[in-house]
């Protein structure tokens, strides 16, 4: 019974800081770091009582306006696909997040905490496999759609997503063989060091991650498959109302969950540099072990957030800086640049951990 | 064993919860107006002479079966790269020679212009 509560409540604080912090923040950072690149003010109409908080009204306002419109199916849409397809995106995003750790483990109150909701031994696989069901839904949203432009961003989208998934898998493979495990807690655990970090041992690996991450996010520069200029937003492009709103969402939730996935594997996770979580519990050997280890806790916990929002503000700059690749050029890359370059990746991290052994 | 999964559990119930709810509340919420014009697919304002369900170029058909191929290999790689501090150089040269024979199917498929894309 205990378990079960301590699990709800891990769930219930990854859940709402999702869904009701990240998910709607990020619509307002995105029109507020795209208005501050392009040098023009942005997001700033919406206001209570004339206080317009630089903007920061304007998620609750996009929300009322999203529920407020007609929920449009079109002549000859498939009603049941075309109804099952924002559910089928947004639940993996929502998803994936439940193997990625937040924090370390802390004995609290005599028990072992760990910080993650569930702490599969396939962790990385579990990630896979459910982040690749969104393709399902991009897919049969464009096809059910029945309109041409939608169909054309579905085609394009499944071709880039399970392109770039080849690369994924195998840029990873770099990590595992270093860490020893497919447990994000273990590899998390692991990089305790500051030279330990991800980022220091599969470097290249860390920016093919990045790329194919945000390939198969679909954001730009790789966002052919919704290519508002060219296809008016491609599979998503006869949704009203909140569905529309709920590909958005699984947009800006993935965003998130790649974030997590970088920190996670390649910065350290909750560590701080050069400073131990034994040092710090040194530091706290004033208090009682289960105060120390609620501080511990709660700095790790706020350490893991910041990074993860830093490689959110990353994701948003390039999305803003680089123009939209040409859809062949996508292709090309993921092809042939990212998977014979992770192939050699991984002989070359073979050959220098066996050397080094 | 299985208990591991309820947290997973418990995500899921909430995310479909979640989306379930929100599709009803949307569509319970907003107005409902139809006539014929507005319910044509957005094209020009006019109807489309095309259907969309029709067939596609044979291309992507060709790269998803390029995926399940590479991506299967990637699964052979995952326990072999757990396990490799542990099987050292036997290993190494194993995988060596498999991904020598991944590396020439991918010339082939290259070589025969399946990843063109002009």
């Amino acid at each position: 019974m205990e378990d079960f509560l301590i699990t709800t409540a891990k769930v219930l604080f990854i859940f709402g800081l999702n869904m009701g912090v990240f998910a709607p923040l990020l619509t307002w950072v995105e029109r507020k770091q795209s208005a501050l690149m392009q040098d023009r003010i942005g997001a700033n109409r919406a206001d209570i009582l004339g206080f317009s908080m630089i903007g920061l009204f304007h998620p609750i306002a996009d929300a009322i306006k999203m529920l407020a419109k007609e929920d449009f199916i079109p002549e000859g849409a498939n009603k049941i696909m075309h109804t099952l397809s924002p559910i089928i995106c947004v639940v993996p995003a929502l998803l994936t997040f439940a193997v990625i750790p937040f924090g370390g483990e802390y004995v609290i109150g005599g028990k072992h905490i760990k910080l993650v909701i569930a702490d599969l031994d396939v962790g990385l696989i579990f990630i896979f496999a459910i982040s690749s069901l969104a393709t399902y839904g991009t897919v049969i949203a464009g096809w059910s759609s029945n309109n041409n432009w939608s169909l054309l961003g579905s085609l394009r989208a499944s071709a880039q997503m399970i392109s770039y998934e080849v690369a994924m898998g195998f840029t990873l493979v770099g990590v595992f063989m270093v860490y020893g495990s497919l447990q994000l807690t273990q590899i998390g655990a692991a990089q305790e060091s500051f030279f330990r970090w991800g980022i220091f041992l599969q470097p290249l690996g860390f920016f093919m991650f990045l790329a194919c991450a945000i390939a198969e996010n679909k954001r730009a520069p790789f966002d052919v498959a919704e290519g508002e200029s060219e296809i008016i937003a491609g599979y998503f492009l006869e949704y009203s109302g909140l569905k529309f709103g709920m590909f958005y969402m699984a947009e800006f939730l993935e965003i998130v969950t790649i974030s997590a996935m970088v920190t996670t594997l390649f910065f350290g996770a909750w560590h701080i540099p050069f400073i131990s979580s034994a040092l710090i519990l040194s530091m706290l050997s004033f208090l009682n072990e289960t105060l120390a280890n609620i501080i511990l806790m709660l700095i790790h916990i706020s350490v893991f957030w910041v990074k993860v929002i830093f490689f959110i503000w990353f994701q948003m700059t390039i999305r803003w800086t680089l123009p939209r690749f040409r859809y062949d050029q996508i292709m090309k890359l993921g092809w042939k640049i990212l998977l014979p370059l992770s192939l050699a990746n991984i002989l070359v991290t073979g050959i220098v951990i066996l050397i080094l052994q | 064993m299985l208990n591991q999964y309820l947290g997973v559990l418990i995500l899921l119930v909430l995310a479909t919860g979640t989306a379930v709810g929100m599709l009803t509340l949307t569509s319970l919420l907003g107005p409902k107006k139809s006539f014929p014009d507005k319910m044509e697919p957005f094209e020009c304002g006019k109807k489309p002479i095309v259907s969309p369900r029709q067939r596609f170029s044979v291309k992507f058909y060709l790269t998803a079966v390029l995926f399940i191929l590479f991506d299967i290999e990637a699964v052979f790689l995952y326990p072999w790269a757990i396990l490799f501090k542990k099987l050292g150089w036997f290993g190494f040269v194993e995988m060596l020679l498999f991904i020598v024979v991944l590396g020439i199917g991918l010339v082939y498929v290259w070589k025969k212009g399946a990843l063109k894309w002009e």
